[in-house]
């Protein structure tokens, strides 16, 4: 499903963000990337939607060559991975339910099926009760677990999120991965980026360290 | 198919938004005036071009003989006259018939009663073919026998360079008011675009493609030049019935029914698809300068 092959990426400047990374994600896998702040992790994750590019080596993501995409096949790319971020990147002029109709919006559904689509992803993150509240009234947890449900609207086949409980309580976190978790058993592959170590032993998955932009 | 309409019909609808808050209506609004200069000054060109062209545009010209001509020199003129291929035609206005003429014009009677003679000498008023008429004048000035030739055309002239000088004028005004519409335009993006920046990043993250995030900019570029073309129409309107009220006694004063009249359904609706393409254009650049920077980090 994703596969790194002796990616390394450079920024202007000279600093090196990742060096020489190689690994694979299979499909309906769920895998956590951890390593400490500024290990290289976020870097790592914006190869895949191609918010960055690679320096040298290859991404490949769906058997596409991410590196080498287009500026305009970006956007189909995009439609098949899900992202979610730290800062969850919600808009706060509009409801959680039109945060989460966001994707739908360029696909071919129609708005009857957009709508309900919207609401079966809020429902599976627990928040359909809230769909007409702003997201600005939410908690942490509860504007997180919006972001998914806007990742996850357009049922793609890959769920990429950057340090999704950072900011979170225990229990939040917990409600977080656990959504994560129940996605991955309906086949949706999974990349975790977190630091937080103890979160993820707790669940036995497979681990890939980051230590100064390498795989260690 | 289905789709991209649903599409388009969502980036009309909250471009249709978008305007219709003050800043968009205002920027509207800052068009529509600018142009409803050029729109009238053409409306008001027009109107006095029909007028102009209404008016006798075949130049006389005005033979006088001298005071004391006896007739039968007239007849020897009237035969020259005749026989020269430039003319086209011609009349004899003999003296008395002239001053009957000026008699039947109201206020005069009185004034030629008191000159208590004839002033008026005799006069042949003829028309030259086309482009004959500079070279027949200046001939007809050497013959013997003419007092003096009038020939009128160079008020005709005079008018002709004029109006074209006008138009001249409002096309170079429509020109830099048209470059000041798409710049209006640009500016109204770029703030737009300014405004709605954690959206559009968010778009892009989430597979928005290029035309998408463009669509209703676009759209909000030609509503707003469309919505300051009609906007112009509507100041022209105005003013030219403010106009056309006050100048009605005026006119009605000379005879005359003269009326400004409103610029014809095809130059209305060109101001306003001109303003539209403008409004468009100017979206154009500012999208294709503004939407590139905004990218995910």
């Amino acid at each position: 499903m994703v596969s790194f092959s002796a990616v390394a990426k450079r920024y202007p400047g000279g600093q090196e963000a990742l060096k020489d990374v190689s690994f694979s994600i299979e499909a309906a896998e769920l895998v956590f990337l951890t390593g400490r702040s500024g290990a290289g992790k976020s870097t790592l994750l914006k190869l895949i939607p191609a918010i960055e590019r690679p320096s040298a080596g290859s991404v490949i993501v769906n058997g596409q060559n991410v590196g080498a995409l287009k500026r305009s096949a970006i956007p189909y790319l995009r439609r098949n991975v899900g992202l979610v971020f730290q800062d969850q990147k919600l808009l706060y002029d509009r409801s959680v339910h039109d945060n989460v109709i966001l994707p739908l919006a360029f696909s071919d559904h129609s708005p009857k099926e957009a709508a309900r689509r919207a609401r079966a992803a809020l429902d599976k993150v627990g928040l359909l009760a809230r769909e007409r509240s702003n997201p600005i009234q939410l908690s942490g947890g509860e504007q997180q677990r919006v972001a998914i449900a806007r990742a996850v609207v357009n049922r793609p086949s890959l769920l990429v999120a950057d340090e999704p409980t950072a900011n979170l309580d225990a229990d939040s976190a917990a409600r977080v991965l656990d959504i994560f978790l129940a996605f991955n058993q309906v086949g949706v592959t999974v990349l975790i980026a977190t630091h937080d170590r103890s979160l993820v032993e707790r669940y036995g998955k497979r681990v890939l360290t980051l230590e100064a932009g390498r795989i260690a | 198919m289905i789709g991209w309409l649903r599409q388009h019909r969502q980036a009309l609808l909250l471009a249709m938004r978008r305007l219709s808050r003050t800043a968009g209506l205002l920027s509207a609004a800052v068009i529509g005036i600018a142009l409803a200069l050029p729109a009238g000054g053409y409306a008001v060109l027009e109107s006095l071009r029909s007028v102009a062209s209404r008016a006798s545009f075949d130049p006389e010209i005005s033979v006088f003989l001298p005071l004391g001509a006896r007739r039968a020199d007239a007849e020897a003129l009237g035969a020259r006259l005749r026989a020269d291929p430039r003319v086209a035609r011609m009349r004899f206005v003999p003296r008395d018939q002239a001053l009957k003429e000026l008699i039947s014009v109201q206020g005069l009677s009185e004034m030629v009663a008191a000159l208590g003679h004839n002033p008026l000498p005799d006069a042949f008023v003829l028309t030259a073919r086309p482009d004959a008429h500079e070279t027949l004048a200046s001939d007809l000035r050497k013959l013997p026998g003419v007092s003096h030739v009038q020939a009128d055309a160079a008020w005709a002239r005079r008018l002709a360079a004029l109006a074209a000088l006008g138009r001249i004028a409002l096309w170079l005004l429509a020109a830099l008011l048209g470059a000041a519409l798409i710049a209006v335009t640009f500016n109204t993006i770029r703030l737009q675009i300014l405004t709605q920046r954690d959206e559009i990043e968010v778009s892009k993250l989430i597979g928005a493609s290029d035309a998408f995030i463009r669509r209703p900019f676009y759209y909000l570029g030609l509503l707003q030049g469309l919505a300051g073309g009609a906007i112009a129409l509507a100041i022209v309107a105005l003013a030219l019935a403010l106009l056309n009220r006050e100048l009605r006694p005026l006119a009605e004063s000379y005879g005359s029914s003269f009326r400004f009249e409103f610029l014809p359904a095809a130059a209305a609706a060109a101001v306003c698809l001109m303003a539209g393409l403008l409004g468009w254009l100017g979206a154009h650049f500012s999208v294709t300068r503004h939407l590139r920077d905004i990218e995910p980090r």
